[in-house]
């Protein structure tokens, strides 16, 4: 990451990143962060990691302030966790797990038929990636840990999207976000995939901060997020991410999701 | 049909060059194609050994870990979409566990994970054997027979224990296009090189032929036409060709010789046998024509008034006499003694034939003289000069000129006569010295038969040489010296 001019009476914000959006286009997230810079008049550190996990945990630890995480994590540590804003799809704070097969898969009709099949998973922490069809097959009946011959984890949505697309996987489980924006940035990707199921109505993976964050940086942190959709710099970056804006969102929003937490036993 | 071996070294000389130039052009790029070749093929199997092994020594890791999209992942990092070099890029790459079943691959497609290769068969199915029967923890190389590919094998390896293996597949054809490039353009290079050496040698080879076909064309005219052999050019240089055509000559220089020197012999030997046959019938003649005239000069001695008989025996001793001086002029004879020859011989010569040249407006021009007395006989060499000189006056053309040339040294004394009349036909100088063998009305054509029996008998030589506007006849005659 860059260095940006220190300030003395600000420390820096740390902000940790998941892929729960397309967090591999550098530039966008240099433009982003300088904007935020800019509005929280201090210096902003994005950090990324390999999965979920890490970030959960460096925000636990309290080495990040604040975390764009998945509605799962967010759930399982809800009590350790502050809601600081929900991002809006589609003018709606929710969003789907699709279940994709490769595009020359034309048999495969939903999740059933890819028993004894290689699954590719996003990330274990990952709600659409991995809890969604974990909670399906536990709903068919099914055990999730022998229902596919082999799965795997990509550790991000694009990844699953790929590894569906050149058939290294009979079917995978991907954020609908991901996928449709995917479907805009880089068609050929999603091209060679093809929706067999969809989640219904989920929380969208928040924006959340330690639990013992400063109101005011809270605060300070929430409004930018939040004026982000009034200003003609920070539409433009919601239009690079594809997303409308922000909303402060309650916690109730990821209630279904802790119910299928609860279901395949692990909240 | 013309076989090659007859063919004219005009064209076998080039062709044989031009083949070795072909040849050597061609051995030579077949050997740089083939050290290419080599080198290809080494390279594409060092670069499938390293790429194998920094592959297996990365994929541990994923593999230990069951992380089989960072194992895809690896393995696509190795793959370059747009290759610059297509023949390196391997058309399989599979990852197999320690039972043989796909870990991962850049074709799920053909290799699905967790299916066994050894399904597909031939090739796939080989590797299996292979990787059971050999635990070693050595890279190979397997070129299944009946396979297009051939497999660069590398184990994994984690403390010992072989986790499963990378196979890279490359195709045994991936470098042809490369090497067929290859050739092509070592071919044009060659092309080129002939296209520059050929003409070269062609000139070269033509030139080195050269010489033998002027022999050859040379060799046609023996022994018949000598003569044309000499307006060809001739190899005349210092190595094998030119000593043989400077040996060629000199056979030509002799071969003439020796036929003038048959054709001299032969005049010679008809002159001698014409002398001999003639000295016998004088001898035959003179015998009774002795007799005769005897005959007549008793019978006139005794005096006679029959004016018709003394008339008769007149004309008889005439005729007779007329018969004599024939034969004494056809015999020869140098045994009769005589004086020896003086300068004022030559000048008693000049003033004999003077009235003669003056009536034909003869101009004669003498060149040289006799210092003192030879001892030759006086009278025959008169007569040589004398017949020489009536010759050629009567040879030259009105006001012509005639020249004599006398000279005398180191005991050889040489007499010229020329004259710039009409030349002596070929067909006639065979016979020029023969008796009777006159060219002209008047004259008994005796003059040279007479030259050429004293010229023989003084031991002496005699040529003619005749162009036309200067006929000479040289003679020379040996005579003792110190005395």
């Amino acid at each position: 990451m860059p260095i940006s001019p220190l300030r003395a009476e600000a420390p820096p914000m740390r902000v940790g990143l998941t892929p729960v959006f397309l967090d591999d286009q550098v530039s966008f997230l240099s433009r982003w962060r300088a904007w935020l810079e800019k509005k929280l008049e201090r210096q902003v550190i994005f950090v990324q990691r390999g999965s979920y996990r890490e970030i959960v945990e460096l925000l636990l630890s309290g080495k990040l302030d604040f975390a764009w995480l998945c509605g799962y994590p967010y759930v399982r540590y809800r009590r350790q966790l502050k809601l600081v804003a929900v991002p809006l799809w589609r003018g709606r704070p929710l969003y789907r797990s699709y279940l994709i097969v490769p595009a020359d898969d034309d048999q495969s009709r939903s999740l059933a038929d890819l028993r004894g099949k290689v699954f590719a998973y996003s990330d274990p922490d990952s709600n659409s990636g991995y809890l969604y069809p974990q909670y399906l097959l536990t709903m068919q009946g099914e055990n999730p840990s022998l229902f596919f011959a082999r799965s795997f984890f990509t550790w991000a949505h694009r990844k699953v999207v790929e590894a569906v697309g050149v058939g290294l996987a009979d079917g995978g489980a991907v954020d609908g976000y991901v996928w449709e924006t995917l479907s805009e940035t880089h068609p050929r990707l999603t091209a060679a995939t093809r929706i067999i199921g969809r989640s219904g109505d989920l929380g969208y993976p928040p924006f959340v901060a330690r639990a013992d964050i400063p109101e005011a940086q809270l605060h300070l942190f929430r409004s930018a997020l939040l004026e982000m959709a009034t200003e003609p710099m920070g539409m433009e970056l919601l239009e690079s991410m594809r997303l409308d804006g922000f909303i402060t969102g309650r916690p109730a929003l990821y209630d279904e999701i802790a119910r299928m937490a609860v279901r395949v036993g692990r909240l | 049909m013309i076989r090659l071996a007859d063919l004219s070294l005009r064209w076998k000389i080039p062709l044989r060059v031009m083949a070795a130039v072909m040849g050597t052009a061609i051995a030579v790029t077949t050997a740089l194609v083939a050290r290419e070749y080599d080198e290809l093929r080494q390279n594409l199997e060092g670069h499938a050994r390293s790429l194998g092994k920094v592959l297996a020594n990365t994929l541990v890791a994923p593999v230990l870990h069951d992380d089989v999209w960072r194992a895809y992942e690896i393995l696509q990092s190795a793959r370059e979409s747009n290759p610059p070099s297509p023949e390196l890029q391997a058309n399989i790459v599979l990852v197999t566990d320690a039972s043989y079943r796909v870990f991962v691959s850049t074709t799920p497609r053909k290799f699905p994970i967790g299916s066994s290769p050894a399904e597909l068969g031939g090739a796939y199915a080989e590797l299996r054997a292979r990787i059971s029967h050999h635990s070693a923890l050595e890279q190979q190389i397997i070129e299944p027979s009946g396979s297009s590919l051939y497999f660069v094998m590398s184990p994994l390896v984690a403390d010992g224990v072989i986790l499963g293996h990378v196979i890279l597949g490359y195709s045994k054809t991936s470098f042809l296009p490369r090497f067929l490039g290859l050739v092509g353009r070592a071919m044009l290079v060659t092309l080129i090189v002939l296209v520059v050496i050929m003409p070269v040698s062609w000139v070269w080879a033509r030139s080195t032929g050269a010489p033998l076909l002027a022999l050859a064309e040379a060799m046609r005219y023996v022994p018949d036409r000598l003569d044309e052999t000499t307006r060809l050019a001739l190899p005349d240089n210092q190595d094998e060709i030119g000593q043989l055509g400077q040996a060629f000559s000199r056979m030509i220089a002799e071969l003439r010789k020796k036929q003038e020197l048959e054709a001299q012999m032969l005049a010679s030997e008809r002159l001698a046998a014409v002398g001999r046959l003639s000295a016998g019938i004088a001898h035959e003649i003179n015998n009774p024509l002795g007799g005769m005239l005897t005959a007549i000069k008793t019978w006139q001695r005794h005096g006679n008034d029959d004016a018709l008989a003394n008339q008769t025996m007149a004309r008889l001793e005439r005729g007779l006499q007329q018969i004599r001086n024939t034969v004494a002029a056809l015999l020869v004879e140098t045994k009769t003694q005589d004086r020896p020859l003086e300068p004022a011989d030559i000048e008693d010569v000049l003033i004999l034939v003077e009235a003669q040249a003056q009536s034909r407006s003869v101009t004669i021009t003498l060149a040289g003289g006799l210092a003192d007395e030879l001892p030759l006989p006086a009278t025959l060499v008169r007569q040589i000069l004398l017949n020489l000189l009536l010759n050629a006056i009567a040879a030259a053309d009105e006001q012509g000129h005639v020249k004599l040339e006398i000279a005398a040294s180191d005991g050889m004394l040489r007499l010229a006569v020329c004259n710039d009349g009409q030349h002596i036909p070929d067909e006639q100088m065979t016979y020029l010295f023969e008796p009777f063998a006159t060219g002209r009305a008047q004259g008994h054509g005796l003059g040279l038969w007479v030259v050429y029996q004293i010229v023989r008998q003084l031991n002496g030589g005699l040529t003619v040489d005749s162009e036309p506007g200067c006929t000479s006849f040289h003679i020379e005659i040996p005579y003792a010296q110190g005395q």
